[in-house]
This record gives structure tokens, sequence and C-alpha cells, in this order.
């Protein structure tokens, strides 16, 4: 353990109602997910002092504190990258809790994602301003590379070549997802589990990749509430204890589409992350007990399993299919369903499934002790992970 | 090109990259080489990663390659381009990789390491731009968009 290490928890979780539709503003949902992580911690909101958010969040941070008459904010900050940014908010809420620059961080993802902007339909808005930082769209967009999954379709058609991998074997990891998703109340395929058959037959949105390798496009918000882990011991939940928060950014990096090195589907960033991971927490691969491994598409999911080292390289779909992130298996992931099956809240409801997880309190609770979880963000981008850890 | 408008972002023309863009128009396929160490880059960048310098010239292509990946894309369809619609991800003899969309190949003929070249077409926003071809076929522009 080092640095800030094991100095901060998440205390309160919250979310709204996860669906296609809200009918409510992006702002409003914001509200509500905070409230309800507040709720959660039982922390009063004038307390709150600090926002971490990650981009692509619609609803500023002074937009909320002056919604819910919050007076003063001494921290706030943005991750850039979208969804490969989802775990770092909370690393800059251990940061600011644990040097004493706030007491009280919230971080939280809202939108409309699904009955307002998809992000699935191409190009966001801030696609079509003239900057460097969308200046790497000139070498993909024009040639019908628009989409996350048509950006990703390159690794992991590299990925299946290189290693005998199939579209079945992506596929395990949406039947997976859907059938801890049927048990989930809360998740938007609660009792609709998909077989390996219906994954594909699924039709073709950028080949390899199947619709049902597509994770859901959510309307929703969700909120996590960071304080130290020493007031964390005394609020009503045991504390999820920040043991190890990282970003990374590897070499020739590019947004979605780093294809001009060496092995296109290898994620360095990745494994930067992982590293920093293990040597924070001190821990490794074998002492993580459960994991939610970001599944915008399935590919990305095997590929982070070896980057993050549970498996070897090329050996994630027999890993999986071995049944080893069942919920009785060696490592279970996604026991919420994942974005696949619960709902697409960019990551954040992951990071609270991580809460539950070492809270005892998830729908696919394993039986055994779970100490240590990992939850990763998204990939192919710059990276971000957290380790939560039971308070013992 | 249909009624429904092309969602395709206009180019981002720069310093660093419009020799590309001009090169493009002209039927050229040109790659930023580092003036200093003479390292090829791509995608275009102000400086050389391996030496930092500012200075680059270009050199040519022979507009051969093989390619490393590929996808067909379905949906969702922009009116730019026809679907189903294949991308490619070639290695050009010259070391460097370059994405475009791929023309006039049988998708079921598709695959890693397979020979192919570049030409040029119309793409979104008349901007003529490199498309992947079967070798020989970019004896004539074709003005596809």
């Amino acid at each position: 353990m080092s640095g800030f290490s094991g100095a901060a928890a998440i205390a309160g979780i919250g979310a709204t109602e996860f669906s296609k539709e809200s009918g409510r503003s992006e702002w409003r949902l914001a509200c509500e997910s905070v409230l309800a992580a507040l709720d959660d911690a039982q922390i009063g909101v004038e307390e709150v002092d600090g926002f971490a958010l990650f981009t692509m969040e619609t609803n500023p941070e002074i937009a909320v504190a002056r919604a819910l008459g919050i007076p003063e904010l001494t921290f706030f900050s943005r991750i850039p990258h979208g969804g490969g940014g989802a775990c770092a908010p909370v690393q800059q809420a251990a940061l600011a809790v644990s040097s004493g620059v706030a007491d009280v961080v919230v971080v939280y993802r809202a939108f409309n994602e699904r009955s307002g902007h998809r992000f699935g339909s191409g190009p966001p808005p801030f696609a079509y301003v003239h900057n460097t930082d969308q200046e790497y769209r000139n070498w993909i967009n024009p040639y019908g590379l628009m989409t996350p999954a048509q950006q990703e379709a390159f690794l992991a058609r590299t990925y299946m070549h290189k290693y005998g991998a199939t579209s079945e074997d992506f596929g395990r990891v949406s039947v997976l997802s859907r059938k801890h998703a049927a048990r989930n109340p809360k998740a938007w395929f609660h009792e609709r589990p998909i077989t390996l058959e219906d994954h594909q037959a699924s039709r073709m949105i950028a080949d390899p990749i199947r619709l049902l390798d597509c994770c859901q496009e959510s309307d929703g918000g969700q909120a996590l509430v960071i304080v130290s882990t020493e007031r964390a011991r005394d609020l009503p939940h045991p504390p999820a204890v920040i043991t190890a928060a990282a970003q990374g950014v590897g070499p020739q990096q590019i947004s979605m589409s780093s294809y001009y090195r060496d092995d296109i589907d290898a994620m360095p960033e990745v494994e930067l992350v992982a590293r920093q991971m293990w040597a924070q927490a001190g821990l490794g691969p074998d002492q993580i007990d459960a994991a939610v491994v970001y599944d915008a598409f399935t590919p990305m999911v095997l590929l982070q399993l070896e980057e993050y080292g549970f498996c070897g390289r090329g050996e994630a779909k027999d890993f999986i299919a071995d049944g080893h992130l069942e919920v009785d298996g060696r490592l279970p992931v996604n026991t919420h369903g994942g974005q696949l099956g619960e709902g697409y809240l960019h990551g954040v409801n992951g990071i609270a499934e991580g809460v539950r997880l070492v809270r005892g309190t998830s729908v696919n609770q394993p039986d055994k002790a779970v100490d240590n979880v990992l939850v990763t963000a998204g990939s192919p981008v710059p990276h971000s992970a957290i380790v939560l850890s039971a308070d013992r | 090109m249909n009624e429904r408008r092309t969602a395709v972002p206009p180019l981002i023309v720069t310093q660093d990259n419009s020799f590309f863009f001009e090169g493009a128009a002209a039927g050229r396929l040109l790659i930023q080489r580092c003036a200093d160490c003479g390292t090829l880059r791509h995608p275009p960048g102000p400086t050389c990663p391996q030496c930092r310098s500012f200075e680059w010239d270009t050199v040519e292509s022979s507009r051969r390659g093989t390619l490393h990946s590929w996808t067909i894309s379905h949906h969702p369809q922009d009116p730019a381009f026809e679907y189903p619609l294949a991308v490619g991800l070639l290695d050009l003899e010259e070391g460097t990789r370059l994405v475009a969309d791929i023309a006039g190949v049988p998708h079921d003929e598709l695959h890693i390491g397979m020979p192919l070249e570049v030409g040029f077409a119309e793409h979104a926003h008349g901007a003529v731009l490199p498309q992947l071809r079967a070798p020989g076929a970019s004896r004539t522009e074709e003005g596809e968009s």
C-alpha cells in the first residue's frame, strides 16, 4: 500500500432507474442520483464540498450545486476521454479527500443517452469543433469509422485472427451478462436472459461485432459519495475502501483508434493501469475476488482480462468458456449484468456494483468472501480503474 | 448521396496535415518524414516522436500494401456511404498504416494479409481521399461518393 491507498472510501451510492426514456431532464437525473447517494451515505447535502466528473457529462458541477443549494465547493475536476475516464473521478476524489482539499466529494454520471443523443448514432456534438482534440477524426470518420463499434472492430478482428477467438467467444460475455442481469430487478434486461444462439442470430453491426456484442444505450443517473475511510467507518454501510485508483495513457495513444502501434489488439494503457493497481493495493490479480470489467463491447472484456493478468494473452476465450466469470467462479465478473445487461451509465453503475460486492449486497453476491474488487473503465482510450476493498 | 445530411465531420485541416489532403486531391499519397532522422509518421503531427524535430518533408507512397485489419459496417448508416461498407487498415510498403474504405473487393474475399492498393475517390463534403482497392484497380479515377 502506498500514497493515498486506503485513505478514502466510497460511503454512498445512489441511482435513478435505468430506462430508455427517463422523461426528465439530464440535470434532474443528476440531482436525483446525487441526493440518493448522499441519503445512502447519510451525509447532509450541505456537507458536499467537492465534485469529480469525467467528460461527456452535460451537467456541470455548478449546475448541480446550484440546484441542490450546496453553498461551497473547494474541489472540482473533470477527467477527459469519456468512458475511459469513468474510474478516474474516484481517484480525484480519493486524492482530494486524502490530502484534505475536500471532505465529501461526489461523483456522478447522468444523461438521457437513449432518448437524447445516442453515442452509437455517430460522432457526438463536440466532434464538429475545429481543434487538436478532434483532429484524430480526420483519419477515421471520412472513411466510415463513425461509431465506437466500428472503431473497435479492427481490434476485435486482429484478436480473432491472432488467437483463434470466434464470435461465439465474444458472445459468451453477452450471455453471462444477461444471465446476471436477469436476476437484477434494476437491470433493463431483468428476467430476459439470452442464449448463445440468440447472440449468433443477432444482426451484424460492424463485423465481427454483432448487436448483442454492444452495450445498451440508457437514460439515468448514478452517483457515488467519497469520504475519508475514517469517517466512512461511522456511516451506515461498510466502507468500500479505495485501495488503488489509477489512470493510464500508453505510447502513440489516439482516442478509439490507436491503429499505428505494432500490436493494435494490445492496450498498453490498460496494462499501465493494471501495474499501478497492483503496486498501490499491494495485491495481484490472484487476490481480486470479483471484477466489474467495462463492457461497452464484448471483445474489450477479453482484451482487458488479459491486460489485467487474469489469464495469459489469447487465453481469455478459454478462461471465460471454463466458467471462471460465473458468480461461483474464480472471478465473478459484471454481477449486476454489466452495461450489456443492467444499463449503460458510462461505467459508473459498475463502480456502484463494486461497492455492493464489497458490502455483500449484490443481487448476485458470490458465496465466498469478497475482499477486493477491481472496477475498470473504457478502452481503447486513455484508461482508468480502481480497486475497492473491504475494511478488514 | 441521398437527401439526409452526412454526419461525417468536415476535415480539420491544419499546417501539420494540409500536405496530405493536397496530395490526395492531386492523386498522390504522401507520408510525413522527419527531415532530421528520416522516420516516417502517419497520421501527421507537428513533431517527430523519435527525435522531437519540428523539421519535416514528405515522401510519396507506392500506394501498395497489405490488409492489416478490416470491418464491414452495417449499422448505423450514413448517407456519405453505401452499405454494407468495408473499411480497412492497410500496412503500406513504406511501413506506415492507413485507414480507408475498401471499394470493389467482394466482402467474402477480404482477409488479413491480402494485397491492396490505394486509389482516390470523392468522399463526404467533396473531399478527395484515399480508398483501398484490389491491386491494379486504381488506374483511373472513379470519383465515387
